[in-house]
């Protein structure tokens, strides 16, 4: 695995090894001094041509502990407002050596096309409305350290799945792993095609949501009523946003999960949220681990990158089995 | 080696253990992921034998601590799990097979994460040779001269010598 | 100049297909047509060009070409667009309006068919705005236009958004006997879309632009093409559904021709998978069996000319995100591969889509695409229709590289060109 560019680049046995790894980074995390050697020496680089606060420190964050060094790009600061151009930005930030490349830009694909241009990793953190992989892969974490495994459940995705990287992500990698997924939304809410998705779609959240094992809520976005998408807030909360009196229609083991951030009152309702079922802020903990396994994953058994590091590998003494030096 | 000479291996490693412990007052038995964790529960099973004491036993994964990640993926195995604190402890790491000695360098680095044993020991099954560092053992099942493209194989029924599948 | 002989060949046009050697006169017309015609030995200097195993036909017509000048001469100009033209077989083409400053005034429009002469690679016809600025608000003077020969009136880039203005427009064009081109897209629906509005843009999170976008427009030119009696021509058309409703307008006997490119009749929505805005184009690549209808429609006659959209643009350009990407990919050069490599058609069906239907359209039936017969000028093409050969985009002539057909094996290229007698492409090379 060279690049993690979204979820629907892989198999079943990527997720759950990515998973498993994340198990060993939960270990790392939980100790009084959070940080292992592994990644000594390694540089990543988190290129944001969008701002994200949230994940790009999730994702330094995730890099200090593995002991990589890191760097940050952001447009606030950069040559992007005078003119340069992804590919020459990106290429200018690898001449300085780097092995990953952590990119979020509101457009989808662009990762995909940065990919193209660079011989380091790229992890894509957020393009457009396409892929977010490692939401999906906390998201996944979180719901099999809860309820044990993803095969079988049920999981209701409610909300703006139309305009939501988070949905395209998450419902690749739920029903990878064997839940099956309801879209809950508004038809103006949903893509134009779901053709190949294998999921099931409701417009009627109350008639489902006492089967689910999980109900994940997307934010809804103000600017959609500019679009003539929904009525109204008031109207989206009416039918779709996840009130108390809803909450407590769920199945006792059922989760509550946001992606962040949310806006309580529309949505989700600030009650909800603290619930004990309200898995929220574990999501938000659980991601530096799984960007830490994405990280380890992608780095690990890759030659040093940048300019430094060309020196030749010596021959490799592969030792397979049970058979470690 | 077949099962039964394991299993005499593993008894008088344990006896050994003892003896140069001088009992078993803060011992603690850290298996190597993967090989060496059946076998510090097998340590353990026979110290509370000979003891009838319960040793601590727990279990390191070093992948995020090597220091050959550069050269061949090194995923972790399983998540460590060390049951007691060992500030002071007698740590006896064990493993099914020394060759380099790069993973017991790593396990030395891992284990400084975890506090600061007063003495740590070296327990494996087989030694099989070819070391790059500076690393000894202090208890040996058996001492097995091997070429370095060998494969040495610990498992249940005994240990196996073979040819390296590439 | 001296006078030619194209030897060897098969003759296609509209009478049909033999074979015969054509003797082309010193004054660029054709001569003489007829087998046995290389052994009468000719005038002194004769030259020869070889056409064994090569179709001779009329000359293409493309009826929808951006030649980027003035304006974006980075991309391309007049010179290495006509260029890229003759290469392609094409002996006339219609330049499209959008340039910068917008041919929408008598100078602009001199300006650009002063340089095609100038270039003299092949014949540059323009075409110019309907309204003025391309902005959809007011009329461009059409009369001052057409009378410097502007036969084909189009604000492509864009449709005309306001019906009552569209209609006028049509009115008025009458009157001078002109033809409305439309770019049917109504961008009340298309707006914010960047691909085909579908299983893919779905998939990938880009916002699409529905077929409807398209086929509303179209069924809105038909209806105003019947209530002013003004000959309307729809532009690279892509959609099943505006295939049909040209279909049925034939059927009722309205004055409304269609045209198609090549990329709508070979490539889909999924081509977008990488991200890669090589394959960003408006209209948008479409679902497979969109393609089939058009491909339908050009065996059936429904559609009248593949016109290729010829669209350059800076590299850099075609490097941003997708959604920031502009629209278009280059046509003039793989045009008539792609239509023998993936068209089930006989060659004169093929070559009359290339040739005289488009002429006919662009009101050039004078010049271009008419038999191939004493008399008439010599505007040619030889092609060899089973060559096969690479797309390299390094290797075109065009002065931007956005062919989405790199690497691809096609078959069928052009041999030579001739434009009034004139060799402007010998053996596949430009001659300047």
């Amino acid at each position: 695995m060279k690049h993690l560019l979204g979820v629907e680049d892989l198999e079943r046995s990527d997720l759950e090894e990515l998973l498993r790894i994340t198990d060993s980074m939960v270990e790392v995390s939980q100790r009084a001094m959070p940080r292992v050697p592994a990644l000594r020496g390694r540089t990543v680089v988190s290129v944001f041509f969008e701002d994200s606060t949230r994940t790009r420190l999730s994702f330094e964050a995730a890099a200090k502990r593995l002991s990589a060094d890191t760097m940050s790009f952001s447009v606030g600061t950069s040559s992007v407002k005078k003119g340069e151009s992804v590919r020459d930005t990106v290429e200018t930030i690898e001449a300085m050596g780097v092995d990953a490349m952590v990119v979020r830009h509101r457009s989808a694909g662009v990762p995909d096309q940065i990919a193209r241009w660079t011989s380091c990793s790229v992890i894509n953190a957020g393009d457009g409305w396409h892929q977010h992989p490692t939401q999906a892969l906390l998201d996944s974490y979180t719901i099999r350290a809860h309820l044990g495994g993803l095969d079988g459940r049920r999981i209701a995705i409610v909300g703006d799945v139309k305009h939501s990287r988070v949905a395209r992500s998450d419902v690749q990698a739920f029903t990878l792993l064997g839940a099956s997924v309801t879209l809950v939304a508004p038809p103006t809410l949903l893509p134009p095609s779901l053709e190949g998705w294998p999921v099931e779609v409701s417009h009627d959240l109350d008639a489902v949501l006492a089967d689910q094992d999980v109900v994940y809520l997307l934010r809804m976005q103000r600017e959609r009523m500019t679009e003539a998408l929904v009525p109204s807030l008031r109207e989206y909360t009416a039918c779709f946003g996840l009130t108390i009196q809803r909450a407590a229609r769920l199945a006792p083991h059922a989760l509550v999960m946001h992606p962040g951030p949310m806006n309580r009152g529309v949505e989700i309702a600030a009650e909800v949220t603290d619930l004990p079922n309200a898995v929220i802020a574990e999501q938000v903990r659980n991601g530096v681990a799984v960007r830490m396994a994405v990280l380890f994953r992608l780095l690990a058994g890759t030659e040093l990158g940048g300019a430094g590091a060309a020196a030749p590998v010596p021959e490799v003494n592969a030792e397979p089995g049970e058979d470690h030096g | 080696m077949d099962a039964g000479d394991l299993q005499r291996a593993i008894w008088r490693i344990a006896h050994e253990i003892a003896e140069r412990n001088h009992g078993l007052q803060g011992v603690v038995l850290i298996g190597l992921q993967t090989g060496g964790v059946p076998l510090a529960h097998k340590l353990a099973e026979s110290l509370r034998q000979i003891e009838d004491i319960a040793v601590p036993v727990g279990s390191l994964d070093v992948a995020l601590y090597r220091d050959d990640i550069g050269l061949r993926p090194v995923l972790p195995e399983a998540v460590t799990e060390i049951p007691v604190d060992l500030d002071g402890a007698v740590v006896v790491l064990v493993d099914d097979v020394l060759f380099t000695g790069r993973t017991i360098r790593a396990a030395l680095n891992a284990l400084a994460d975890y506090g600061r044993p007063r003495v740590v020991q070296l327990a494996v099954m087989v030694d099989r040779g070819h070391r790059e560092l500076p690393i000894r053992p202090d208890f040996v099942g058996k001492n097995l001269p091997t070429r370095r493209d060998e494969v040495v194989d610990v498992t249940e029924e005994g240990v196996d010598l073979g040819e390296m599948h590439r | 100049m001296a006078e030619l002989l194209i030897a060897g060949g098969r003759v296609v046009d509209e009478h049909g297909e033999r074979v015969a050697d054509v003797v082309v006169a010193e004054d660029g017309t054709v001569a003489e047509v007829g087998a046995g015609l290389a052994s009468t030995g000719g005038r002194n200097g004769r030259r020869v060009l070889d056409a064994g195993g090569c179709v001779v036909a009329p000359g293409f017509v493309d009826l929808h070409t951006h030649l980027r000048e003035p304006g974006r001469e980075e991309a391309e100009t007049i010179e290495t667009g006509s260029r890229a033209a003759a290469l392609g077989g094409f002996t006339a083409v219609v330049a499209m309006p959008n340039t910068e400053p917008t041919m929408d005034d008598a100078a602009v429009v001199r300006q650009v068919l002063e340089a095609g002469r100038v270039a003299g690679l092949c014949d540059v016809h323009a075409s110019a705005a309907v309204t003025v600025g391309r902005r959809g608000e007011a009329l461009a003077p059409m009369a001052e236009l057409a009378a410097l020969g502007v036969r084909i009136f189009t604000d492509d880039g864009n449709g005309v958004q306001d019906d009552r203005l569209a209609r006028r427009a049509m009115e008025y064009a009458r009157g001078l006997d002109v033809t409305i081109a439309e770019h049917c897209e109504v961008e009340a629906l298309s707006a914010g879309g960047h691909m085909h509005e579908g299983e893919w843009s779905s998939r990938l999170g880009i916002p699409g632009v529905p077929a409807e976008a398209e086929e509303l427009m179209v069924m809105r030119d038909i209806a105003l093409s019947r209530l002013t009696g003004c000959r309307v021509h729809l532009q690279h058309l892509s959609t099943a559904g505006a295939v049909e409703l040209v279909r049925a307008a034939k059927a009722r006997g309205l004055a409304v021709t269609a045209e198609a490119t090549p990329h709508h009749f070979t490539l889909t929505h999924a081509e977008v998978a990488a991200y890669d805005p090589v394959f960003k184009v408006n209209p948008p690549l479409r679902t497979a069996e969109d393609v089939a209808a058009v491909r339908a429609g050009l065996a059936d006659g429904t559609l009248d000319a593949i016109a290729t959209d010829h669209a350059p643009h800076a590299q850099e350009l075609k490097e941003l995100p997708f959604d920031e990407a502009p629209c278009g990919m280059l046509g003039l050069e793989t045009a008539l591969a792609l239509a023998l490599s993936e068209l089930d058609l006989s060659l004169g069906e093929l070559v009359g889509l290339l040739s005289w239907r488009p002429a006919a359209v662009a009101g050039l039936r004078d010049t271009h695409g008419g038999p191939v017969e004493p008399g008439r000028p010599a505007n040619l093409v030889v092609f060899d229709p089973e060559l096969t050969w690479t797309v390299d985009p390094a290797r075109l002539a065009s002065r931007s590289h956005n062919t989405p057909y790199a690497g691809r094996r096609v078959t069928g290229k052009v041999r030579h060109t001739v434009l009034r007698g004139r060799p402007i492409v010998l053996d596949g090379e430009a001659q300047r």
